[in-house]
């Protein structure tokens, strides 16, 4: 049972770009290791809303993991040690996605039905407007 | 004067307008009526607002996008109310959800205008 986690940590930015590099490879080989997938993008350096320890900037690095609790916890657990870490931030993502999913699938299903001139479509406004398009062609030819 | 004794009589309500059973302008109306001071005090539905998710049709609301959050939070930081935004229910839960997020993750201010 995986599921997507979307999590945030923030760095010090005096940070090294290659000891930056490390701490991601290790983040994510924990993961990895209990059978999870993982994707990561540095965001970089940003002006932080308010001053966090003793800093004003920050580099944000955003991690999106698909994988057991258990194994979330455990990256939580090592930016919780990780003494360049300053912030950080899971979100569980995956309910967010089966709703949006949803919302696609419903909106194209309506979409395909009303883009069939066929009667008894459930969207009612659509089919009338491309009724009327398909119909206009074909009663040009008249007088 | 005998004016004066029938006066207070005759007029029951006095700020709200013409329907005297209304619960006056201090309901929370989604049509941005008017409630807030800013609108000017006149009648009911003066403005029609319309809520920007539902119109651009945007149903995810990120915590990350800080310059869509950034438009529905006051100049001091604190969340503006739905009714003078116009959002409707759902989409304002969301919204309210994702500014504390990015609240958490420093990328809204807590207070204060955001540096």
């Amino acid at each position: 049972m995986n599921r997507t986690y979307e999590l945030m940590f923030i760095v010090r930015p005096d940070m090294v770009d290659e000891e930056l590099t490390k701490l991601i490879s290790t983040l994510e080989s924990s993961v990895t290791s209990a059978s999870g997938t993982t994707k990561s993008e540095v965001w970089g350096k940003r002006r932080l809303a308010y001053r966090v320890g003793k800093f004003n900037d920050g580099i944000f690095v955003l991690m999106l993991i698909e994988a057991t609790g258990a194994a979330v916890h455990e990256v939580e657990r090592r930016l919780r040690v990780t003494e360049p870490v300053i912030k950080f931030l899971t979100v569980r993502t995956d309910e967010e996605l089966k709703r949006l999913d949803k919302i696609k699938k419903l909106r194209d299903s309506k979409k395909k039905a009303s883009a069939q001139p066929a009667a008894a479509a459930p969207a009612p406004v659509t089919p009338a407007t491309v009724e009327a398009s398909a119909e206009t062609p074909a009663s040009a030819p008249v007088s | 004067m005998a004016e004066e004794t029938k006066a207070p009589e005759s007029r029951p309500e006095r700020t709200g307008g013409d329907r005297p059973d209304r619960s006056g302008p201090r309901g929370p109306r989604p049509g941005g009526g008017p409630g807030g001071p800013r609108e000017g005090g006149r009648k009911f539905f003066r403005r029609k607002k319309v809520c920007k998710f539902c119109v651009e049709k945007i149903e995810a609301v990120n915590y990350k996008d800080v310059r869509l959050l950034a438009q529905f939070v006051a100049e001091s930081g604190k969340i503006t109310p739905r009714r003078l935004t116009g959002v409707c229910t759902p989409h304002q839960r969301r919204l309210s959800r994702a500014i504390k997020q990015a609240r958490n993750i420093a990328l809204l201010p807590f207070a204060g205008r955001a540096q």
